[in-house]
């Protein structure tokens, strides 16, 4: 299990870093095993109303009308609140971000207006003195639809004569601009070279369709915020999320409120995976506390969880690669369409532009098409768009190794990208890991171990670009000298222990001297949310920064003190040095602290940046299943998730990156599938039978930690949360193809469809 | 709605409350009694973050109504550690790192408490499949089951 390097020894005897690499226990650590820690639904104020949600029963419909008046009549109720409630917005408002951003299209997400687009869409808010009362209100808001055939596939929503989401809408993306509405919002391509020509120097081609369902998020914590506005119209929400300064700006823009009015404190986090990197019931919590003029706390249930938030898309892949004899891919294309739920945005996109990165090809050709359909708006989940890619792209590699009969892992070492390989998207990799996850995945004992009767080995290997952005740290030092380090990203993970391991190992300080925390809006400059692995990146680059400027303010102190220049006062252990003279002994930040009120005043350092320089993931995982042939149940025996990560600032909570990432794509894999009626009802909306894997599913999950470093980062951090979840889709496949001998491309691999398939032989 | 007078002992101490018929006892410990350290995850007993002990009985706290906890004896996270004395399960999932956001953790803390109180030497098999009920989606179950392992070994003596 654990990587049992000596971190603290440089490779050639001399001391590296003092904390980085360390596993030290967590500072909200105590909190968390103890009950103690506040996530979303747990906080509370006086005079707090409870709000629900009324959610549409039909997939498709017009809203005819909405009337309140009876559950405003029962007592207890104390607001209502409907689209009409909601400001309109130009549709042409955007953000670019990992997935393109439409607030007109979002504000109809947190509240549908004239038409409801998938079972659960929001169409009422009510808020009442008691949950129960809020229960018993939501059956007297009624709401007369007329029901619309729904369209539940890509396939179905691309036909000619599908029934159209939203009229008016046309394909982007394709010349000329079509005159037809259509549920395909757009299409995508990326390419290098010239594919067609290449295919036509391949010695042997493969090419196959894959289909994925539509797959949640699965955090176990529920959406949750509560909400108040004063009399001055200043709004305070404290909400369980990936990004309080996103909350903020969402909660504005969809309630046309100034940015300055509203404060948002974040919650612990109960997962979040992606799915909480916008909004739901937060615009509805404000407007119903500003109508009842009381604090309003909202939280879903489950089956709303599984209804009406941030489901992945499910889709359709092609994916053909043409190779030499030796080996050598001459050409690759993927075809691609993702739903995208009820309003355009699939990471169809990123797939694209993922699914051959692990590889270096002239001629490489991705095609991805956005389908609306009446699901849920796809949010963000772990490596948006990569894995359903990955599954179509290392398949394919699996069934060109085996057609050629070469180790898959030596036709990936074959095939890799390096530095300098330009990536399909077209940018040319820096020092990248890609190959060091291959070679060390070849020397594991697990890839060399033997295997027994109707067992099979898969390996598949993945990519994520990983990203910066804007983040922002303070470094308080006390009086004490003790030290806060502030900052504006929400720990979703053990973010909070790499802060502060980066900050000792500036400050030269011991780890309980100081203490990371994650501020309001009003407490620290803007900061991106918590998502594209970017917090120990780019907020950790922040922290380094910021304390390297508490450091020079330090020097500065002591400067001052010591009566020298300021060049001749060195920082070493945690202690102000004087150069060249020994007269003065060094003072430690005990020292400089207590005559800071001499010296100028309190003393901190900050960084606001935009951090520049993510160094892209890869990872190789390999994975052994048995399959039952009398039943179709897969076993997965033994599992190795090899990364590269840059540098493990804190290497357990890396391996758990790792294992998590791992564990959800077994389930995606294996599992995990959105089962929707024939009018469009989703089916399975709680844990019984949308079924994640339990503790009893699954085996260790060996994490082995590659570390190249990312030249962008002072440590040589790169992101390691999201490209874990990347190849495990097809490192299960693969391994279950073998198993059996016919090769899964439908996910997931439920034990009916393996069973068909071992019946089809 | 009449309420109910309920009198229980949670983690060892005499409690009273309201509550209505259609309370769990969940509802009570989070919002009568300000309990919030379990939590509600899927109220339909499927995910576990909500256990407790009853009568030295593990359950989903969100599928037992309050009424029916009268004259019990409750057991929830916020009794496992004596004090500022952490409980060996709660010492080896902060040294082995096993919860990422920590809201299945409670749950997950409670259950391995129920199953070493049972079974003080589980092997790996029967830790996994006791802890069945408890879904964690963050850490691929590894290191929570190595930490519960690891207390068991610390509270044999080994």
């Amino acid at each position: 299990m654990g990587n049992e390097k000596d971190y603290l020894e440089l490779i050639d005897g001399e001391k590296k870093f003092r904390h980085i690499g360390t596993r030290p226990i967590r500072p909200d650590g105590v909190d968390k095993v103890t009950g103690r820690a506040n996530f979303g639904a747990d906080f509370t104020m006086n005079g707090m109303l409870h709000g629900r949600v009324v959610r549409s029963p039909h997939a498709h419909a017009k809203i005819k009308s909405i009337n309140s008046a009876k559950a405003l009549k029962l007592k207890g109720v104390k607001a209502v609140v409907t689209g009409k409630d909601f400001p309109t917005l130009d549709p042409s408002d955007k953000a670019v971000g990992e997935v393109t951003v439409s607030f007109f299209d979002m504000s109809r997400n947190v509240i549908a207006r004239d038409k409801v687009l998938y079972d659960g869409h929001a169409v009422a808010a009510v808020a009442a003195t008691s949950p129960q009362i809020a229960e018993k209100a939501l059956a007297l808001i009624e709401v007369e639809y007329e029901v619309l055939k729904p369209v539940m596939t890509v396939s179905e929503a691309m036909k000619k004569n599908a029934p159209i989401l939203h009229k008016g809408m046309k394909t982007s993306g394709v010349e000329p601009t079509p005159s037809r509405s259509s549920n395909v919002a757009s299409r995508a391509e990326f390419k290098l070279g010239d594919v067609n020509k290449a295919f036509k120097e391949a010695d042997i081609i493969v090419e196959r369709d894959y289909t994925t369902q539509t797959v949640h998020q699965g955090y176990i914590e529920p959406h949750a915020c509560v909400a108040d506005i004063n009399a001055d119209d200043m709004a305070t929400i404290w909400s369980s999320s990936q990004g309080q300064f996103m909350v903020r700006a969402l909660v504005a823009k969809l309630l046309a409120m100034n940015t300055s009015k509203i404060k948002v404190i974040p919650s612990e986090i109960g997962g979040g995976f992606g799915g909480k990197t916008i909004v739901y019931l937060e615009p509805l919590a404000v407007l119903l506390a500003k109508k009842a003029g009381r604090p309003v706390k909202m939280v879903m249930t489950r089956d709303e969880v599984m209804r009406a938030t941030g489901p992945t898309s499910g889709g359709h892949a092609r994916a053909k690669i043409g190779a030499k004899k030796d080996g050598t891919i001459v050409a690759g294309e993927l075809e691609m369409e993702y739903e995208a739920g009820a309003f355009p945005g699939s990471p169809v996109g990123l797939g694209c532009m993922t699914g051959f990165a692990p590889y270096n090809l002239k001629d490489v050709s991705c095609i991805g098409w956005d389908v609306v359909v009446n699901r849920p708006k796809a949010a963000a989940y772990r490596a948006p768009g990569a894995p359903v890619a990955a599954f179509a792209v290392e398949s394919a590699m699996d069934e060109l190794a085996e057609q050629l009969k070469i180790d898959p892992l030596k036709l990936r070492i074959k095939n890799a990208a390096v530095e300098g390989t330009q990536a399909p998207y077209g940018v040319k990799f820096p020092r990248i890991g890609c190959l060091e996850t291959l070679t060390e995945a070849q020397t594991t004992d697990h890839y060399n171990s033997p295997l027994g009767p109707n067992q099979g080995r898969g390996v598949a290997s993945g990519f994520w670009f990983n990203i910066g952005g804007q983040s922002s740290a303070s470094v308080m030092v006390n009086p004490d000298g003790t030290v806060i380090v502030a900052t504006g990203s929400p720990d979703i993970g053990g973010s909070r222990a790499s802060m502060a391991l980066m900050a000792a190992e500036v400050l030269g300080i011991e780890l309980h001297n100081i203490k990371p925390l994650v501020a309001d809006t009003e407490s620290v400059p803007y900061s991106d949310l918590t998502g594209g692995s970017r917090v120990t990146f780019a907020t950790g680059k922040a922290v380094v920064e910021a304390a390297e400027d508490a450091v020079n303010d330090m020097k500065r102190r002591a400067a001052k003190i010591w009566d020298v220049d300021f060049d001749q006062v060195e920082w070493k252990d945690g202690s102000a040095c004087c150069i060249e003279t020994d007269v003065h002994k060094p003072m430690t930040i005990a020292d400089i602290a207590a005559m800071a009120g001499k010296t100028g005043g309190a003393i901190s350092g900050k960084a606001n940046i935009n951090a520049k320089g993510a160094g892209a993931a890869f990872a190789t995982h390999i994975c052994d299943v048995e399959v039952d042939p009398e039943t179709g149940h897969v076993t997965v025996l033994k599992y190795t998730a090899v990364q590269d990560v840059g540098t493990a600032i804190h290497p357990s909570y890396v391996e758990g990156q790792m294992q998590g990432g791992a564990v959800q794509g077994i389930g995606w894999a294996l599992n995990e599938e959105y089962v929707y009626g024939k009018e469009g009802q989703l089916q399975n909306t709680g844990f019984l039978d949308y079924r994640v894997p339990v503790a009893s599913d699954m085996p260790m999950i060996d994490a082995i930690i590659v570390e190249v470093p990312n030249p962008g980062h002072p440590y040589g951090v790169r992101g390691v949360g999201e490209v874990p979840i990347v190849p495990p889709l097809a490192a299960v496949a693969n391994a279950v193809s073998h198993a059996i001998g016919t090769r899964m491309t439908d996910l997931p691999m439920s034990p009916p469809k393996i069973l068909a398939a071992i019946d089809a032989e | 709605m009449a309420k109910y007078h309920v009198k229980t002992t949670i983690n060892g101490d005499p409690a009273e409350f309201l509550c209505g018929t259609e309370q769990t006892v969940l509802d009570c410990l989070r919002d009568e009694l300000g309990l919030t350290g379990s939590k509600e995850g899927c109220s339909s007993g499927d995910c576990g973050a909500c256990s407790i002990t009853l009568d030295g009985r593990l359950v989903c706290a969100c599928l037992v109504l309050g009424v029916e906890t009268e004259g019990k004896d409750i057991e929830t996270i916020e009794g496992v550690a004596d004090g500022d004395d952490l409980h060996p399960i709660q010492k080896h999932f902060l040294q082995e790192a096993a919860l990422q956001c920590g809201i299945c953790t409670p749950g997950f803390i409670v259950a391995a408490k129920a199953l070493l109180a049972e079974n003080p030497n589980p092997t790996e098999t029967e830790t996994r499949y006791w802890l069945a009920g408890n879904l964690c989606r963050c850490t691929g179950y590894d290191k929570i089951v190595t930490a519960v392992m690891n207390a068991a070994a610390e509270m044999r003596g080994e």
